[in-house]
Formats: C-alpha cells, structure tokens, sequence
C-alpha cells in the first residue's frame, strides 16, 4: 500500500479512517465465516446469499429500505441525545410508545386522513419527548444514572403501553394479539407498487437533514456539542447545562416518537407489537458505524438493513440462521469503537506523511 | 383483596421470592465487583446469557449438570474477560463493548441453538438437566422457616454464600482494597507499583465467574433448558441494584431482593383481578422508584455537607 507523496495529514486521515472501517468489516465476515463453516458445509454459498440476497429482486431491495426508516429514526434520536453526553437508551420505549398513541389515534381520530396523520406524528412525537425525558429530569435533578434509569423505564413503557393497548385498542374477535384496523386512509401510501416502500423515506430524509442542520448549523446545536464535549466549560461559558440536556433529551424523544408513528403508519394496518422491538440499542450501533455524524447514520442503517435482510434471505437458502448477523454487527462494532485498532499503524504513517511533506516543501 | 393477601403472606411466595432473587443476587455481586474497580459493566446480561446456553449444551452433551455448571463459569470468565480484551487493551469505550457484546450474546446464542438442535425458540428437547436441590437437615423439620428456606436449588444457597464472599474479598483482602482503590483511586494504584489493567482484569474475571453462575442457574436450576433471551434485562437490573446499594455487596443484595419480591409479587398477583400488564411493570418500576430514591438521599446529604463546609 503506497500512500501518495503530497497527501496532507487531514488527507491522510480520513483515508485511514474508511480503510479502519473496510478492515473492520473484512475481520468480522471474516470471523463469522470461520463461525459459518462449523455449522454448514457450503459456508460459501451461505455467505454468498447473505452478499447477494437483498439484489435478487426489487421486492427485496424494498424491504432492505423499509428496514432502514426506523432504524434511521432511531439513530438520529441517540444521536441528539449521545451528543450531549447522555446515554439515554430510552429511545427504544419512546418509539414503542410513539408507535402505540400513532395507532390509538389511527383507529379513533376523525377527519380528513391526512390531518390524521400530521396529528398522529405530533402526538408521538410529543409522547416520545415525555419518555425521553423521564431519564433526562432524574439526571438533572439528582444525578440518577440516566443509563441504567432508561434501560429499566424501557420495560416499563412496553407493559404499561400493552396495558393501555388491551384496554383501549386491542380487537377482541383477532384471532392473534391486535388492535382494530386502522381508518380507511390513514397511511402513509406506498411510493413503489408491488412493495411495501412507503412515503415514510421522505420523512426520514427531512429529519435526517433537519438534525444535520440543527447539529452543525444553529447556535442551540453548537451549545448542545458543547456541553457533551465538556460540561465543566460549557458551564464557564454560561451555558445552562441543565436546559441544554434537557432540551436534548426532548429532541431525541421526539424523533424516536415520529420514528414510531411512521413505522406503524407506513408498514402496518393494525397495532400488533407485543415485544420490545430493539430499536434502541440499534440506534447506539448505528451511531458507533456513522462516527456520531447525523449525515453518516443513513448510511450506516442501510448497511446494517441491508445485512439483516442478506441474512434473511442466506436463513431461506441455505438454513443457517439468520441471527449470525448479530455476531457480524457486534465484531464490527468493537473494531471500530476500539481507539486502539490500528493505531500503531496510524501513528506510524502519520509520521511518514508529515515528513513526505516537509521534504515537499513544508508543511501548510 | 383477600386472595391478595393470601397469595402474599404465604410460604410458596417466600419461597419464590429466593428462587427469583438467586440470579439476581449473584449477577449483582458481579456487577459490585467490577464498579469496585471502576467499569460500568452493563455486559453482564450478555454474560449470563452466553453462560446459560453453553452450560445446557455441556451438560446435555458432556457429563451432567455439574459439568455444565463448571462450564458455565469458564464461559462467563472468558467472557467478561473478552469485555476487558475490548474496552482496555484495544481501547473501545466500556459501555459501547458491552452494548456490541451484548448484541452478540442475543444473536449468537440463538444462532448456535439452531446450529445444535435446529430449533431458534428453545433447548427443551435436549433434555439437559437440572442442578439439585438440597434439604437443609435441621431447619427443613422447622414449620414455616424450613418451608420457606429448605429444598432450594443448590446455587441458591451458593448465591448467599457469595455475598458473604464478596463482602470478605472486598473489605478484608489486600486484592480487595486493590479493587477498591481501582475504582476509587487509580493514580494512587499505580504509584505504588501495582497494574491497573491487571486489577481491572481480575475484577472481570471475577464478576464472570459470578456472571456464569447466574447464567447456570438460569438454565439449570430456574428451568432446565435455554431459550431466547432468557436473561430477558436480570443483567441491567442487577446493574440497577449495584447502583442502588451504592456499590456495596450487603446494599446490592438487599436491592436484588427488593426486586425480587416485585418480581415475585408479580407471579402470585396475576391470579388477582389487577391487570397482569401493570403487575409485570412492578419490578422495574421499583428499580426506578429505589434508584431515584437513593439518589435523592444521596445528593440531599451532599448538599447538607456542603452548606455544613461553608458555615465552617
């Protein structure tokens, strides 16, 4: 591997950071292609179907954009909430919940379908804010662990929302656990015929640049970086920490909740949820892959949509299961969370190039 | 009402309240251990699970429960050990490693459950066995207390046992204070020659052992098979109760217990007229409820300490 002479030092890292990335990757298959061939004999065929499945027709390409929506949301809720240093996994129990009041209002609200739904995405926007911010209060107010408070509220929130969905939403002549069927109308439509791509991509795609914006672009952003960075400063700066975490934590809960709605809104016709979905901590691997950058984490939810629907198809053809994936993702994960994967490598070219350019030259 | 306090106020209940405590009493003594040394180890769950499959399968492939209890340990040490592997010498945030573990343990045990029985839900077929349990000889003749405190499985008795071993390593053992210092002082470790990174490991390894054991008992003692995602959050809970007890094995195990007499009210009161929903919430609710009431005591103290100070 030849490293070009002129390449600055920035240059140079983000190379590296994409090269990280691909070894990462390449590692990870590779160990759980070593895992694979215990299990059965034509590992390469099953690992083929993984690479391939989502590309062997439009349906499944679809779905593998369907899986990416929520998966999105999520990852833009953590992220506003990781940035401003909280580690708050609530965002699982507010897009339960969001999903849960979209639905309740689907069936009963009347008026025109499309009233319904702005309704519907405000209301679970707005619950999810609520959830959200459970974890964010007791940490301002007594310093709870906000961590260990989210992991604990999820649960809470999934059977208090199955309470209110037996009593309020749940259609007693189903023959399996759902609500009553939705309004006539009030979905979000299909954009491509034949599968179920709802118009819930555009939504994303608006919060994806919404909080793109938000983050890098506003002055409540900057304050938000701040304070996640370094509370102690953003303290001398006169910054109210408490109002910006708090304000963080609403944002959050308030993209998991439309998260939610769209999700119910665009693939289902009835509430049927009875378990908690594990968008959550989906939404803590999306941002490790997308570096915490809200303009990455599309990016990284195809990725790791379009793995799981691979899986799903390798599952069909090949009878191994499915859940290998889950090995892929943790492995990739690690390497790329670990500051030390590489790093002597790092140091060592990092060198090499600062003193390329001096001998070009100096450096700028 | 009346069956309410009946099913409450009676020796099954009791009784199911240690059978329910076991896991989490000993998954929180791991996580005692490993704050001690100063890691947020929420890959506990994932330990327990991991633990739980590869006891089943020791013991229904290899030489009985005992076998797989053995086993189970030696999974969670390698375990958390892999945690440490992560978060310290290749420098992964401790909280992400245990997330990405923790995906992994879910994903992976059900993966190689299909691998080995081709079933994805549960090992029941495998018929893998269970752990004894054990009549106490004196207390079982004693009317109400031998009901409630006899014929457990046998780990139980080793999960109170453990707190008494925690206590001990912890506060009367030189390793112990190395521990403590870990997490309170880590400077002050090194500067007296000892590794950090090797305390920290012993720790984990600790807290793994522990962590197996749980897993064991969630599969080998609770039921007698594995299934998906049996641990289903003990891990974060007993993280909860450490954080409850503040860190102290005595404080930690009297949460666990707390938790688990919401977990088994939980049980005997899906038999009452209150909806059953509402009642599975309770455990986790009380864990809220006890963290922010701890938390609030705590920092109500800090507040009068300091207003002491700056009278002085």
């Amino acid at each position: 591997m030849k490293i070009k002479k002129r390449m600055t030092v920035e240059q140079f890292s983000a190379w590296f950071e994409v090269m990280r990335f691909a070894i990462a990757i390449f590692i990870a298959f590779a160990i759980s292609f070593i895992i694979m061939s215990f299990s059965t004999n034509t590992p390469l065929e099953a690992i083929g179907n993984l690479f391939v499945g989502p590309m062997t027709s439009i349906r499944r390409f679809s779905t593998v954009l369907e899986a990416l929506i929520p998966l999105t949301f999520a990852g833009l809720a953590v992220n506003v909430m990781f940035k401003a240093n909280q580690f708050n996994l609530a965002a699982e129990g507010a897009l339960f919940m969001g999903a849960l009041v979209a639905a309740i209002l689907a069936i009963y609200m009347p008026g025109p379908p499309v009233l319904v739904i702005i309704a519907c995405m405000i209301a679970a926007g707005i619950v999810g804010s609520l959830v959200c911010a459970i974890p964010g209060i007791l940490k301002v107010k007594w310093n709870c662990s906000e961590m260990v408070v989210s992991l604990m509220l999820n649960y809470v929130v999934l059977y208090f929302a199955t309470y209110i969905f037996n009593k309020v939403a749940r259609d007693p002549d189903s023959a399996y656990k759902a609500s009553y069927s939705f309004r006539e109308g009030v979905q979000l439509g299909n954009i491509i015929p034949k599968t179920r791509l709802h118009a819930g991509i555009f939504i994303v795609a608006v919060f994806v640049v919404l909080t793109y914006i938000f983050m890098f672009k506003t002055k409540w952003g900057y304050k938000l970086r701040v304070t996640g960075s370094n509370i102690h400063f953003a303290k001398c700066a006169g910054i109210s920490v408490a109002g910006v975490i708090m304000s963080s934590q609403l944002i959050g809960g308030f993209i998991a909740g439309v998260g939610g709605s769209t999700e119910m809104l665009g693939m289902y016709s009835r509430f049927q949820w009875s378990s908690l979905p594990g968008y959550g901590f989906d939404g803590v691997i999306l941002n490790i892959l997308a570096k915490e950058n809200p303009a990455y984490i599309p990016v990284a939810a195809f990725f790791v949509a379009y793995l799981r629907i691979g899986a799903d198809y390798m599952y069909k053809q090949s009878d191994v299961a499915s859940e290998i994936v889950a090995i892929i993702e943790g492995l990739v994960i690690i390497l790329v969370a670990a500051t030390a994967f590489l790093a002597k490598y790092r140091h060592k070219m990092t060198t090499k190039v600062s003193k390329n350019l001096l001998e070009a030259g100096g450096a700028k | 009402m009346e069956s309410m306090i009946q099913a409450v106020f009676s020796t099954t209940f009791l009784f199911s309240v240690i059978r329910v405590a076991t896991p989490l009493i000993l998954a929180s003594m791991g996580a005692v251990i490993t704050s001690n040394a100063g890691i947020t180890n929420i890959g506990i769950e994932g330990v327990m699970l991991t633990s739980a499959l590869t006891g089943v399968f020791a013991s229904a492939y290899g030489f009985g429960p005992w076998f797989g209890f053995v086993i189970a340990i030696i999974t969670g040490v390698v375990c958390s050990l892999a945690i440490g592997y992560a978060s310290m010498s290749l420098k992964a945030d401790s909280v992400l490693a245990c997330i990405a573990f923790n995906t992994m343990a879910v994903g992976g045990t059900v993966y190689f459950m299909y691998a080995i029985v081709k079933d994805k839900g549960t090992t029941i077929a495998l018929n893998s066995g269970k752990l004894p349990s054990i009549e106490i000889p004196i207390i079982k003749d004693i009317p109400i207390i031998g009901e409630i405190l006899s014929n457990h499985n046998v780990v139980s008795y080793i999960a109170f046992f453990m707190i008494i071993v925690v206590y001990v390593l912890l506060y009367k053992t030189p390793l112990g204070l190395r521990i403590r210092s870990a997490g309170k002082a880590p400077n002050a470790l090194s500067s007296v020659g000892v590794s950090l990174l090797k305390i920290r490991y012993i720790a984990l390894g600790i807290s793994g052992v522990l962590g197996g054991m749980a897993g064991a008992f969630m599969s080998m003692g609770y039921v007698t098979w594995f299934s998906k995602n049996m641990t289903a959050g003990r891990g974060f809970i007993a993280l909860a109760a450490d954080a409850m007890g503040n860190s102290t094995p005595i404080g930690a195990a009297l949460s666990s217990l707390l938790f688990a007499v919401a977990e088994a009210l939980s049980y005997s009161l899906q038999v009452t007229m209150i909806p059953p929903e509402l009642v599975q919430m309770l455990p986790y609710l009380v864990t809220i409820v006890g963290l922010v009431a701890y938390a609030a005591k705590r920092s109500k103290s800090e507040k009068k300490r300091k207003e002491k100070l700056a009278e002085e």
